[in-house]
């Protein structure tokens, strides 16, 4: 029988994406909505059976009569806040970024955006965010949902965007995607005096040598690895594009136009379909022809593992990505 | 055939049930949380599945004759790695790996990584659909072997299972045995308070299905269920349902309320399979 064993520091349960001592806020979401809420009667909260695991459960004890629990049932719960914003409510719907992408995308797609109803998909466990495996890492979640008309995708950084971006969403009418950090998640921007503004691409540090291009999680990777890398005085500018879609390409053009600096983009998705390609997309039709690179997850399924394991195994933590930019730089 | 073919010396299926319970323990000794509520309420139907009903070779995962166990509810990949460790699929030693980094036996079940597995089933709601679809394919070949479906209750709110549930009718397919485990618990809360799916045995009885409902912590009752179920003489797929009991077993886990996803402290569980060894036949 086992005895006193040493805890294992791989173990695939680690998975929070805040590093050790980082700042952190609990469930920015789920406080946001309830805050919003108290202004806007129409704002209902829906799930699929994931209202502790979207930090909807917030949300849920403090309005219960306006949440509705719909069971583990994703095309039924998108299907139902199609009718909900039909009969004039705004039902923001939480599930996990797999489920709602993957099984729920048909209802998403024609129930919800053809009629540009107002419903509001909050997901979390975008991109690589979990280890339990291909059936819960959305590593191509961006690339489905972009190819979606009449849909916006955001894609937050840290606390702070997420409790600035709830209210924007709202404002907004018409479906939108959002990518959701959840638990205790890591506040970043609040340094950078940040606002959040619904379409807009902001740069959080300006630098000669390298443009990093960034969404979500990786913004707060962007800039450490900015940090590492001014060490070997190499000066990196950050921006950050927290709107996937639409795409705030005036400001990506202009800032790769500017003194032929390589750009880099990093995402918390696959190589395929998400940021990186839809910058791509933006330089090449605006005759930009910069070095370009990817920092992002290979177009494959992804192993299961420690959640820190697999952010190096597959480049996305700030060492591997400080690494792979000395390489290129 | 069945590692249980009722030798005399033959381990009971309650001693079976006890070391899968035990082996379970190990494995979420390792990681200190996980579906262990769930491994010990569904072992004595891993039991009567593994040391009774069903036929395969230990030694040869993939035998073609073998009788295939589809682990719908990928989340109970600690609850099967106990059982096929058992039942000798898994060597025993891999147990200290369980949700480890590169580990055969990921939290949640793959097809990909574990002998013995034969669904990648984390993705809640596709068991039963690519159960319909092998048994069809096993009456194409001609095959004698079963589709033994095991999924949760959570699962019953998935549309896509009432699809393969009226297909599964549709194509009389008399070789699937789908098994329900009604531990009334999903993520948010009690199943019936998520999306309530009773009555249950009348669903699926108007679905087309031999339904049967039984206590699937009696051992006797589900083996007798499960005898039912492969003798049926009627052109219909087969349902088990098997209401458990969530940590069934260890009374102090037991007790706990939101259990789905359950932490366990270090010593907690020494004390959990303490429990679990004093139930050992002498
Ligand atoms: C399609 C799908 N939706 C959501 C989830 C997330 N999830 C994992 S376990 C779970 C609870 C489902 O109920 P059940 O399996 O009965 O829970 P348990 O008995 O294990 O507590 C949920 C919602 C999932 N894995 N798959
Ligand atoms: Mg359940």
């Amino acid at each position: 029988m086992s005895g006193a064993k040493p805890r294992l520091t791989t173990a695939a349960m680690i998975a929070s994406i805040a590093s050790e001592g980082q700042k952190t806020k609990a469930a920015p979401f789920g406080h946001a909505l309830v805050a919003l809420a108290e202004t806007r009667p129409e704002i209902v909260g829906m799930t699929a059976d994931l209202a502790k695991y979207t930090d909807l459960h917030i949300f849920a004890q403090a309005c219960p009569d306006r949440f509705y629990q719909m069971g583990m049932a994703e095309q039924l719960l998108m299907a139902a806040a199609a009718g909900m914003a039909k009969e004039g409510f705004t039902p923001f719907a939480t599930t996990y970024a797999v489920f709602a992408a993957r099984r729920a995308y048909d209802f998403i797609c024609l129930a919800i955006a053809e009629e540009n109803l107002d419903v509001k998909v909050v997901c979390a466990l975008p991109g690589l965010t979990t280890g339990y495996g291909p059936s819960h890492q959305a590593t191509e979640d961006l690339a489905i949902f972009r190819g979606m008309p009449n849909l916006t995708i955001v894609d937050p950084c840290d606390a702070l965007e997420i409790e600035q971006a709830v209210p924007a969403i709202a404002a907004h009418r018409g479906p939108v995607y959002m990518r959701l950090l959840r638990g205790a998640v890591p506040l970043v921007l609040d340094e950078y005096g940040y606002r959040f503004e619904l379409g807009r691409a902001a740069m959080l540090r300006d630098g000669a040598d390298v443009l990093l291009i960034s969404s979500g999680l990786m913004t707060m990777r962007a800039l450490e690895a900015a940090d590492a890398l001014r060490k070997d005085r190499i000066e990196a500018a950050v921006l950050h594009v927290p709107t996937i879609k639409p795409l705030d390409e005036a400001t990506i053009v202009a800032a790769a136009a500017k003194s032929g600096r390589p750009v880099v983009v990093a995402e918390n998705h696959s190589v395929v379909g998400g940021l990186g390609e839809a910058v791509a997309g933006a330089l090449a039709r605006s005759g930009i022809a910069a070095r370009f690179r990817q920092v992002g997850l290979p177009d494959a399924f992804l192993d299961a593992g420690a959640l820190p394991t697999l952010h190096d195994r597959y480049g996305i933590s700030v060492s591997a990505m400080t690494t792979t930019l000395r390489e290129w730089l | 055939m069945s590692a249980n073919a009722g030798l005399p010396n033959e381990p009971s299926l309650a001693e079976r049930a006890r070391r899968i319970r035990r082996n379970a323990l190990r494995m979420g000794e390792i990681q200190g949380q996980g579906y262990i509520a769930q491994a010990l309420g569904i072992a004595d139907v891993l039991a009567v599945s593994y040391f009774h009903a069903l036929r395969y070779h230990a030694d040869d995962p993939h035998w073609e004759g073998r009788d295939r166990f589809l682990l719908s509810c990928g989340h109970y990949a600690i609850a099967l790695y106990a059982a096929l460790i058992e039942a000798g699929i898994i060597p025993e030693p891999e147990l200290e790996t369980y949700g480890v980094d590169d580990s055969r036996l990921p939290m949640s079940g793959m097809a990909s990584y574990t002998p013995g597995m034969e669904v990648s089933g984390g993705s809640l709601g596709q068991g039963l659909g690519i159960g319909v679809g092998m048994a069809l394919g096993l009456k194409r070949k001609h095959s004698g072997a079963r589709v033994f479906n095991l999924m949760s209750d959570g699962e019953l709110g998935e549309g896509a299972t009432w699809e393969a549930a009226m297909s599964a009718a549709h194509w009389k397919l008399d070789n699937l045995v789908c098994i329900v485990d009604f531990n009334n618990q999903q993520a948010d809360g009690p199943s019936t308070q998520m999306l309530c799916s009773e009555p249950l045995e009348a669903k699926w009885d108007a679905f087309g299905w031999f339904a049967q409902r039984v206590d699937g912590n009696d051992i006797d009752a589900v083996r007798e269920a499960f005898d039912r179920a492969r003798t049926l003489d009627e052109a219909k797929p087969r349902v088990i349902i098997c209401d458990t009991r969530m940590a069934c077993g260890v009374p102090f886990l037991e007790a706990r309320e939101r259990n789905h996803f359950l932490r366990v402290a270090p010593e907690e569980w020494q004390k959990a399979l303490r429990i679990i060894e004093a139930e050992a036949a002498p």
